[in-house]
């Protein structure tokens, strides 16, 4: 059996003793879109505060196609091919949608050290920060601020950023949160057109389109793993119903 | 031996005062996020109002009285009319309030001139006890036990009562606070009149022993500030033992290297910030 | 040139002519004051504009280097350009053990931690007395130059003039520059930052030591103008001033710091002529700025022209309204 793109081990994060995940072991394989289900609190930003680093957890380990990740700060796993969206919009409100990607692109480059040449003339980084916005809809509206756009274009910009990494393990927090049924369209399609070799992992609401999309499912409760299977299988688990309904 | 007693002792005296001062700094700082740089400038108005009114034929206590109350309403109208709108802001509460502590501090240089003046402690507690072979100035053990007496104070009211709870559960979180009926706007008022007052007092009592003279607010806002920044912002048990080891350090500092007192202060600061970026008691400020 | 450019170089050849327009060495040497307090106020605003880090011990590094540039070419017996550069070189390793301190926190925890920073230093200026001169400072310190005629006001005020040149050059591209705009990205996203690779420590380490190297550069020149340094030079004052020259003009903005260095210094020699209040004037400048214009005069100019130009309805081409207005620096 191949290793598998993501290898959560054993995963623990206390909050001043209050457990937020629990003793997590899971395994992604690569190309696998993958949902993470659970009601509010039971873990899912925790992990993926973990998984990207912004957070250090108690125990475990956590291997991305193999290389362990624990210890390294956020920016070394980027290089290691990670990317994530925020479920809370994090982009640079004061620059257009254009240079919001290229700042991303520029991130794993040397030239983001570059201290005398101007940014903006760059054509070519320009040139792949249009192809990146292309991808998400949203070439038409490179030069404007973000401050000038609508809410549902910076929901498929704040993509286009972990996008501009070129990831091989895309970590997507509520991708749709807010938007209206027109937008969750669009953000539907450009999803399925992700490439197939990448690893996709979602937390997201919206039954229907996390159903649609994924093809495996975890549940987490409390910060543990409940189950962990195929669509159908978590569909037919009683606990599914009992997390959702009865806790 | 009589001289690490009688040091040890200036050292609690100064540790005292600067927990008057720290705490009410770091009060208004856990609660509002503001730092209060006209903290230092408050201590010295308090200085020179209980002068005056020890001068204008009062007696000391309520020279202390007047001089808490005078500055902890002014601190009120400071929040209540300027501070209030910048609420959430950080530089510019930081520029007001260093502007504030820039008219208050050239205000007592106009109001009472530029020569150092001392005020008198209380008859009471004048001259000197004997204890073995030091000698202790009276006034130095009233203030010992006075700071003592305002952190238990200070620790009652926070831990204690409805309203520390409510102190509490705001600085956790503000947001969370106002869900459960507290009122933010009154408890903030309210905070800022007590840590300002605090300041106010402690320049009163303070200044037998550091004497008034034009330029207190900058030497003690600074050891305000590294005793917060040592103890942590916005934990009262951070300030009072941040204060004591201040209070110990410059004072053993200033015997023993007069000319590096200053410089040695800093060590602390470097090696609490290098384990611990929050203070030893205090949580991140995100 | 760019059309940016051109008020900048307007500003600065206006200053160097001011010698032939007026005999007076009085206006030369305040020219020259207003030029050295840009230089410093530009370095503060690389940290307040740019990285978000309210910095309250600035003259921590003007200080610094005149403090060892006057000692190095009194005490040391050094020749006045190696003592600047030694001087310079100083203040940079000092400073660089600094950052570790200060970069540990960010927000209203480095506002203390500078200011704390500074105080230390200015401590060991009044206080080392054997060393520092104590509140008598260091005097006698020589201006470099001696074969070019730097002693008169004009040609000090002229080299005063090149420094402040190049620094609105080298800050212009910084901030237009990959990574000004990632100073910038980690100023406002710091955790979108990291997650994209970048080093936000590193990259507010740079900043730090951008606007220490400034700093410094006034420092020097401050020493050599004045031939005499004091402790008053690293009072909590001294910051303040620094800081307002950057707020009153407007932070983020790169004629900002100019703008405002000019206000503070021609506003501190009128209040000597004719009050003696400076220190109460500038704690109500402080009120006054924060209350009226918060973002700064650049800014507040830049939005007043902007209302200005919608109230002339139909007197310009109806375009200039679809197209969004430019921040002053992006």
């Amino acid at each position: 059996m191949a290793e598998p793109a993501l290898r959560i081990d054993g995963l623990s994060k206390q909050f001043g003793g209050l457990p937020a995940v629990s003793d997590v072991s899971l395994d992604i394989m690569s190309g696998e879109r993958h949902l993470l289900l659970g009601p509010n609190g039971a873990g899912k930003t925790t992990l993926f505060n973990l998984v990207c680093g912004d957070l250090t957890p108690t125990r475990g380990s956590i291997r991305l196609f193999g290389s362990e990740l624990v210890g390294l700060p956020p920016r070394r796993r980027a290089a290691f091919g990670l990317a994530r969206t925020y479920q809370i919009l994090t982009l640079f409100p004061h620059e257009t949608l254009c240079r919001n990607v290229m700042l991303a692109l520029n991130g794993l480059r040397r030239e983001k050290w570059r201290a005398w040449t101007a940014f903006g003339t760059d054509a070519r980084l320009r040139a792949e920060a249009l192809a990146v916005l292309d991808r998400v809809k949203l070439a038409d509206l490179a030069d404007r601020p973000v401050s000038q756009t609508a809410y549902g274009d910076r929901r498929r910009l704040e993509i286009a950023m972990a996008l501009a990494l070129s990831p091989r393990l895309l970590l997507l927090d509520e991708p749709l949160a807010g938007l209206s049924r027109d937008e969750r369209v669009t953000v539907q399609a450009l999803l399925a057109e992700l490439p197939s070799d990448v690893t996709v992992v979602l937390i997201e609401h919206d039954m229907d389109v996390a159903l649609a999309f994924a093809e495996r499912i975890t549940l987490l409760h409390h910060g543990r793993v409940v189950t962990t299977g195929s669509r159908a299988d978590i569909a037919a688990d009683p606990r599914t119903r009992e997390v959702y309904l009865g806790a | 031996m009589a001289f690490w007693v009688s040091q040890s002792l200036n050292a609690l005296a100064l540790g005292g005062l600067l927990f008057m001062l720290a705490s009410g700094f770091s009060l208004i700082f856990g609660l509002m996020r503001v730092a209060n740089l006209a903290h230092g400038a408050l201590f010295m108005l308090g200085a020179y109002l209980g002068l005056a009114t020890v001068k204008a034929g009062f007696g000391f206590w309520t020279a202390a009285a007047a001089s808490a109350v005078l500055v902890g309403l002014l601190g009120g109208v400071i929040e209540r009319t300027l501070l209030r709108r910048l609420a959430g802001r950080t530089l510019p509460q930081v520029l007001l309030t260093l502007g504030l502590a820039f008219i208050i501090a050239d205000a007592c240089l106009m109001a009472w001139g530029g020569d150092p003046m001392r005020l008198p402690p209380p008859p009471e507690l004048s001259g000197a006890v004997r204890v073995g072979d030091a000698v202790f100035p009276r006034y130095r053990l009233f203030v010992i036990g006075a700071s003592a007496a305002v952190a238990l104070g200070l620790w009652l009211l926070v831990e204690r009562t409805r309203a520390g709870a409510m102190i509490r559960a705001a600085v956790d979180d503000v947001g969370m606070a106002r869900a459960v009926g507290v009122s933010a706007s009154t408890l903030f008022t309210a905070v800022f009149c007590l840590g300002t007052a605090l300041a106010g007092l402690g320049g009163v009592i303070g200044g037998p022993i550091l004497s008034v003279y034009p330029s207190l607010d900058q030497d003690m806002l600074p050891l305000a500030l590294l005793v917060v920044i040592l103890g942590g912002a916005g934990s009262l048990a951070g300030a009072f033992v941040g204060a004591y080891a201040i209070g110990f350090i410059y004072t053993f500092g200033q015997v023993l290297v007069p000319d590096l007192a200053y410089v040695i202060l800093f060590l602390p600061m470097i090696a609490v910030l290098s384990v611990a970026p929050q203070g030893l008691f205090g949580r991140r400020l995100g | 040139m760019s059309a940016r450019a051109l008020p900048f170089a307007l500003a600065l050849v206006a200053m160097a002519l001011v010698p032939l327009v007026s005999t007076s060495p009085f206006y030369v040497n305040l020219t020259s004051q207003v030029a050295i307090a840009a230089i410093g106020a530009l370095g503060l605003n690389v940290l307040v504009g740019h990285a978000g880090l309210n910095s309250l011990g600035f003259a921590v590094f003007p200080g610094l280097a005149a403090y060892l540039v006057a000692w190095l070419s009194t005490v040391g017996g050094f020749d006045p350009v190696p003592a600047g550069l030694l001087a310079l070189a100083g203040t940079l390793l000092v400073s660089a053990g600094f950052a570790l301190v200060a970069l540990r926190t960010t927000g209203l925890g480095f506002v203390m931690i500078t200011m704390a920073l500074c105080q230390i230093v200015w401590g060991a200026a009044y206080r080392w007395t054997s060393v520092t001169g104590g509140d008598n400072g260091l005097s006698g310190i020589a201006r470099p130059g001696a074969g070019l005629g730097l002693e008169r006001p004009e040609v000090f005020l002229w080299l005063c003039l090149c420094v402040l040149a190049l620094a609105l050059l080298q800050l212009g591209r910084f901030f237009d520059s990959p990574l000004g705009v990632a100073l910038r990205g980690s100023r406002d996203q710091p955790r979108r930052m990291n997650a994209v690779g970048y080093d936000v420590w590193r990259i507010r380490f740079v900043a730090w030591m951008l606007a220490a190297a400034w700093g410094a550069a006034a420092g020097l020149l401050y020493a050599w103008y004045h031939q005499f340094v004091s402790p008053h030079m690293m009072a909590v004052t001294a910051s303040a001033e620094v800081l307002l020259m950057v707020v009153a003009g407007g932070a983020g903005t790169l004629a900002g710091p100019l703008v405002g260095a000019a206000l503070v210094v021609l506003l501190k020699n009128l209040a000597s002529i004719w009050i003696e209040r400076w220190v109460m004037l500038l704690g109500f400048t402080f009120v006054v700025i924060v209350l009226v214009v918060p973002d700064g005069i650049v800014p507040g100019l830049g939005r007043l022209k902007g209302a200005l130009k919608r109230m002339r309805p139909a007197s310009g081409p109806t375009i200039s309204k679809l197209v969004p207005r430019e921040g002053a620096d992006g």
